[in-house]
């Protein structure tokens, strides 16, 4: 069943399983209690609540039918303390919340998934969806850059990925003496993939420094901005449009984002203390 | 390669780049060859045409550390054409490198002797090579992926305000 006002109450879930992935990051996936949300899309987010520190905003990096997993760098005092918990612990989770990655509607369009660091997380459900529809696409490529190679996520998905058909590029700011792929920032990266930047887009995430430097060399190359789409982080409260804690200009990113278009956030993006 | 992808020769235009190609020969590596070292004499430069080259500096203790890697339609070498025509980096191939090569001095003389030629090959290693890598090199400074509050680099935690 599904809770009746899961925007503003959170509903009970529990902790069924936790993979560290990273020193400071951990998967954790979380069963409905009882009432489940509702299905999330790609891209959208839930406020995820540890009983008496408080809740944080949480992409979801994957769904299967009503358990949800979450992946969490531990940062501050809410999210270390969802980052420590041990199965069979209780959670409160609120959502879905927010507008999603948008999938471009023509055939054969190109794709290009660029993530930095944790930003792969909340694009892990767009490039699964995408691959369980790979004929309806152009090329995939999805370039990813972390710190060094021991900070690499889903190191299991990116074989997967491989074998389903996407082009996968990781390159590492510090490698270590093991490490034999690329160095260096993951713009560097477009070099490697393929596409036709007219009939192209492109869905990025991560820190908002390497997505603006992505956004414009995807510009540059020939891209439309509003064919480019990032998910922008800002401090949230409510999840419901209505404290306005993450105002971004005239948006709200938690209903008016957080995936929002090139063509829209960069001017936002140029204004300082937004 | 492909037509989608713009490499060092696509931003020349037309005329230079057919003329800058007619200085060219082409060479092959094998994987894990030496390249240049770091001081060595910048006498030759490469536009790779497939494979990976890997640049690096030499550390004491830890062996040659790789800062950055090259591959295909990249140009591996800007220190032939400045003076005092020495390499900064060392370059090792990871995979099997296929290349166009340039003899330097040659290069050199062409650009002194048609400035046209000169400014458009001096102006594409600026905007490709340099440029493009020094944006790079200043966004890894900022540490983009490390933890929020620490330290570029160390790991450390940063110190309070
Ligand atoms: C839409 C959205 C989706 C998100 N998805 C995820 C996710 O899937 N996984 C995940 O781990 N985090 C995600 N975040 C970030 C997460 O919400 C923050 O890390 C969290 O709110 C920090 O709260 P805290 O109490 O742990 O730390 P705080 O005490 O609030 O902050 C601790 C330190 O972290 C810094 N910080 C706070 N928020 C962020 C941020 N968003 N980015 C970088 N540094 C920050 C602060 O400046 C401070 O230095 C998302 C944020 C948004 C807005
Ligand atoms: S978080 Fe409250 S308005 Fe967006």
């Amino acid at each position: 069943m599904t809770a009746a006002r899961p925007d503003l109450v959170p509903v009970p879930y529990r902790v069924a399983a936790r993979t560290a992935r990273t020193p400071d990051t951990a998967d954790l996936v979380l069963d409905p209690v009882a009432d489940a949300l509702p299905p999330f899309a790609p891209g959208q987010f839930a406020m995820v609540y540890a009983f008496g520190v408080g809740d944080i905003p949480l992409s979801l990096s994957a769904q299967d039918g009503h358990r949800l997993t979450h992946t969490i760098r531990a940062v501050g005092a809410v999210s270390r303390a969802l980052h420590g918990l041990w199965p069979g612990t209780t959670v409160g989770v609120r959502g879905p919340f927010g507008i999603g990655w948008e999938p471009p509607a023509v055939e054969g369009t190109d794709l290009l998934v660029v993530a930095g660091g944790l930003g792969l997380a909340p694009l892990r459900p767009l490039v699964r969806a995408v691959l369980a529809a790979r004929p309806r696409y152009g090329r995939v490529a999805v370039l990813i850059g972390t710190r060094t190679p021991g900070d690499l996520l889903c190191t299991q998905d990116i074989e997967d990925w491989r074998a389903a058909g996407a082009r996968v590029e990781v390159t590492v700011d510090r490698p270590d003496n093991a490490w034999q792929g690329d160095v260096g920032v993951v713009t560097d990266l477009l070099d490697r993939a393929e596409f036709a930047p007219r009939n192209a887009a492109a869905f990025l995430c991560g820190p908002e420094v390497m997505m603006r430097a992505t956004a414009r060399e995807l510009v540059r190359r020939g891209l439309a901005p509003d064919r480019i789409q990032l998910s922008l982080e800002r401090t949230m409260h409510c999840g419901t449009g209505h404290c306005g804690h993450c105002q971004l200009g005239p948006l709200l990113l938690c209903r008016d984002g957080p995936v929002v278009s090139w063509s829209h956030a960069e001017p936002l993006l140029l204004v300082r203390e937004l | 390669m492909t037509a989608d992808r713009p490499d060092f020769f696509g931003a020349l235009p037309p005329a230079h780049r057919d003329r800058l190609r007619t200085l060219a020969r082409e060479v092959s590596f094998p994987a894990e060859l030496r390249i240049f070292d770091e001081g060595g004499p910048a006498d030759r430069f490469w536009v790779i045409r497939s494979g990976t080259v890997a640049l690096d500096v030499y550390e004491p203790g830890r062996g040659a550390a790789v800062v950055e890697t090259l591959g295909d339609g990249e140009l591996l070498g800007w220190s032939w054409l400045f003076e005092p025509y020495h390499w900064h980096l060392g370059a090792r191939t990871r995979a099997p490198v296929t290349a166009y090569e340039f003899d330097a001095e040659q290069v050199r003389g062409a650009i002194d002797a048609d400035p046209a030629f000169g400014l458009a090959v001096t102006r594409c290693v600026a905007a490709v090579a340099i440029g493009r890598r020094l944006r790079a090199a200043r966004l890894r400074l900022l540490d983009l992926y490390g933890a929020p509050g620490r330290e570029p680099w160390t790991g450390a935690a940063g110190a309070a305000p």
